[in-house]
């Protein structure tokens, strides 16, 4: 069995978020239903999407401490901008995802450490949003609106949205040939840039494909929330990261999976409400979600290990 | 065996190729074509120029002087002449499948149903180089064991990826492939050269250059020494082509060998030396030697206890990595490895650090006005004398050296060897790995090392290169 665990790694993900889910139904069996579910996902969406960014950076051995700041920032246009004057928000939205593609190209090409670089321009992302929305307001734009409570038949919108966009990033990092190229850069830069391939575009690339992400997580929890804030999402930074390692990704070596980064959202959202219905205390919360990402780590480690040593 | 069919115009020519980094010549006016059909073995000892020459044909590097270019093709670049190279690193991307590792070397994979199309072409290449090779193209790379990554990475090269490769350049190709695949391997590169491909061959074993190779290229000090058709060489002349013929070495072999005492040291891989003694680690770089001597220390040191002086200490040659501290000063440098002996009470005796370093300063020569300066501020040479400066003024009785004279200039080596040699004297133990053989001909006793074992011990008279250079290349299956 562990060999089983440690050639597919999704199946570690997928079994924590079943058994979670099935705690969670045990707890409180309203949540069972069309509605519940719903509640219990919804804000998870933008989360997975947060975590799909950073996959992109975790991909190429980076680690990006922006995050929660630069969707905090999205939201910030989104409410205001996107609203108001569409044309020029989608200028600007554009424009941030190109500063995140300049970032990648001012990592790779100075060699500087990300985890630095990002940490300072989570100060950036964080000013400027604070001048578009120095007190919480602004309004989603309507067609966000509608398109983030939609509800479709049979099953909800998270659900829905959520194996959407497991489906695309997995079509994108895994199926086609440069998500291929991309993740080679994380595994062995070196024999990438050796097969001819220019890897500071490759690094652009990556990081612009996680501005896109993130700037959809911060439209889609616009579109939830129906006003922004700018510290609305600064908690993503880590939710993302964990999510990501919690999929079954690996900080270094290019080993990332996107379903699994979605299921690793959905399961911390989970986490959140599971804490709440067993009336825990939201001082302890944090430390409880802490527990759950070490305990899934660690069984993880176990089958990596065991593995290893049989084989 | 294979007699040279040379014909046609020459798939890759270099014309008096020169490469620098700084001041070294790594490669010194050197002229080679390859025809196809011919398969070159290049061998010559460590920083012969092998590896620079090698990435001057791959276009890794750009020449210095002197031109490189691919006739047959007229192409502009090595990789749209179909060069191709099996690097002795395994250069493979661990995270993705054997299939995505073609991939990435194969960039016009593209469109609907490349997975498919990268999966039959990599399966077709490992059938035909090792048949029976049971490597499923589906796998992660860094669930396969190292000997299967390097059959992988080789059927990466000989696959057609698009175009056809003309010229594949095995470095060290068979270094971790069992017998029977390295003979699968040998069929076919015969099998490829007789098609119209070339190879360019670098091995440490004799045996597989004298039955693949059709033309012996070696290479001494940045230069082609001797290129004669394979026949032309015997195992003798060959091992003299590759040393310089008779030097220095020659006085040394008169002096006797001075008597030792008991062995001090056994370590589990065979290394033993006794009180006093210089006792030096050759080979090819890369065969254990490093490993070796860090298991040594290891043995002898515990991560817990410092204690009042272990009794052993360690030089590292890769100053950037495990060397220097480069925030601290050329005195912090030195005097860190005997705090715990200056400490009074767990706090550092400053006048005493500042008195080590400046006596340590005065007698290894360190070149600095002020020892409170930051270690960057010196040469590499003089960093390197800071690490002996910091290993010797411990009390330890053995110190172990990793290369230590590695981008070290020779007035500092020559100051260095003194000091190792008065050390010796006064009953301190050394030992030394290196891979320039003129220093090993310093010690008193040599292992040469290959494939991670220990091959020859050699004393006294014994040591001189010709002995270490045949210890360091396998000569099974050579005839003499």
């Amino acid at each position: 069995m562990t060999r089983l665990f440690a050639r597919h790694r999704i199946l570690l993900p997928i079994l924590s978020l079943a058994v979670l889910l099935a705690a969670t139904f045990y707890m409180q069996p309203r949540a069972m239903s069309y509605f519940g579910v719903n509640l219990l996902f919804n804000l998870a969406v933008p989360i997975a999407l947060a975590t799909v960014a950073q996959m992109m950076i975790i991909m190429v051995n980076d680690i990006d401490l922006s995050l929660g700041a630069f969707v905090s920032l999205v939201a910030c246009v989104t409410a205001t901008f996107l609203h108001d004057t569409p044309v020029l928000g989608v200028l600007i939205l554009a424009g941030l995802i190109a500063a995140y593609a300049g970032l990648g190209v001012l990592i790779h090409r100075f060699e500087l450490p990300a985890i630095v670089v990002t940490l300072g321009m989570s100060f950036v992302w964080g000013g400027i949003a604070l001048s578009i929305l120095p007190s919480p307001g602004g309004t989603a734009p309507p067609w966000i609106r509608s398109l983030m409570t939609v509800k479709p038949s049979l099953v909800p919108m998270a659900v829905v949205a959520a194996v959407l966009i497991a489906a695309v990033t997995h079509f994108l990092i895994i199926r086609t040939g440069i998500g291929t190229v991309l993740r080679g850069v994380g595994g062995n830069a070196a024999s990438v840039a050796r097969a001819g391939w220019p890897v500071l575009r490759l690094k652009a690339l990556a990081y612009a494909l996680a501005g896109l992400f993130g700037v959809l997580a911060g439209m889609a929890l616009v579109g939830l929330t129906t006003s922004a804030d700018a510290n609305i999402a600064l908690r993503y930074t880590l939710l993302s990261i964990a999510g990501v390692i919690l999929g079954g990704g690996e900080f270094i070596g290019g080993k990332v999976s996107p379903v699994g980064a979605v299921i690793g959202a959905l399961t911390l959202a989970l986490a959140a409400s599971f804490l709440s219905f067993l009336r825990l205390s939201p001082d302890w919360q944090i430390g409880a979600q802490g527990a759950i990402l070490i305990l899934v780590l660690t069984a993880r480690l176990i089958f990596t290990r065991r593995d290893g040593q049989e084989g | 065996m294979n007699s040279a069919k040379v014909t046609g115009t020459p798939l890759v020519a270099l014309t008096n190729a020169e490469k620098h980094f700084g001041a070294v010549r790594a490669l010194d006016g050197v002229s080679l074509s390859i025809f196809p059909g011919e398969c070159i073995g290049l061998v010559g000892h460590n920083g012969a120029g092998k590896s620079t020459l090698v990435n001057l044909v791959n276009g890794g590097l750009m020449p210095s002087a002197g031109t490189v270019s691919f006739p047959a093709t007229g192409a502009p670049r090595a990789l749209e002449a179909g060069v191709r190279s099996v690097f002795q690193e395994l250069s493979l991307c661990p995270n993705l499948t054997v299939a995505e590792n073609l991939r990435i070397s194969h960039a016009d994979l593209t469109g609907f149903g490349w997975r498919t199309r990268a999966r039959a072409e990599i399966r077709k290449s490992l059938d035909t180089v090792f048949p029976d090779h049971g490597i499923d193209p589906n796998i992660t790379v860094d669930r396969l064991t190292i000997a299967e990554r390097q059959m992988v990475e080789i059927a990466i090269g000989f696959a057609p990826r698009g175009t056809q490769a003309r010229l594949v350049i095995l470095d060290e190709p068979t270094s971790s492939l069992d017998a029977a695949i390295a003979e699968q391997l040998l069929a076919h590169i015969r099998r490829f050269c007789a098609q119209g491909g070339a190879v360019l061959f670098i091995s440490h074993m004799m045996g597989e250059i004298f039955d693949v190779a059709s033309t012996i290229v070696v290479m001494k000090d940045g230069k082609i020494v001797a290129s004669r058709p394979t026949p032309d060489f015997t195992r003798a002349s060959l091992v003299e082509a590759m040393g310089h013929v008779a030097g220095p070495e020659t006085e040394k072999a008169a002096t006797s060998r001075p008597a030792f005492g008991a062995d001090i040291l056994n370590s589990k891989t065979g290394l033993t030396a006794s009180k006093g003694e210089v006792v030096g680690l050759a080979g090819l770089a890369g065969h254990g030697q490093a490993e070796a001597l860090a298991q040594l220390y290891f043995e002898h040191t515990s991560s817990w206890r410092a204690g009042k002086g272990s009794d052993m200490v360690f030089v590292a040659g890769d100053r950037g990595r495990d060397g220097i501290l480069p925030l601290w000063s050329i005195l912090r440098n030195t005097t860190v490895s005997i705090l715990p002996q200056i400490a009074r009470r767990g706090i550092v005796d400053r006048a005493a650090e500042t008195r080590i370093a400046a006596e340590w300063k005065a007698r290894i020569g360190i070149r600095t006005a002020d020892v409170t300066n930051n270690i960057l501020s010196l040469s590499g040479g003089n960093q390197q004398k800071v690490l002996f400066a910091r290993a010797l003024a411990s009390k330890a009785p053995v110190v172990v050296m990793d290369d230590p004279m590695r981008g070290v200039d020779v007035g500092t080596k020559q100051d260095v060897y003194a000091m190792i040699r008065s050390e010796a004297a006064k009953g301190r133990t050394f030992l030394w790995y290196s891979t320039e053989t003129d220093e090993v001909c310093q010690c008193d006793r040599v292992f040469v090392f290959r494939d991670e074992a220990i091959s020859a011990e050699l004393t006294g008279a014994d040591i001189t290169e010709d002995r270490i250079l045949e210890a360091s290349f396998e000569m099974q299956g050579v005839d003499a």
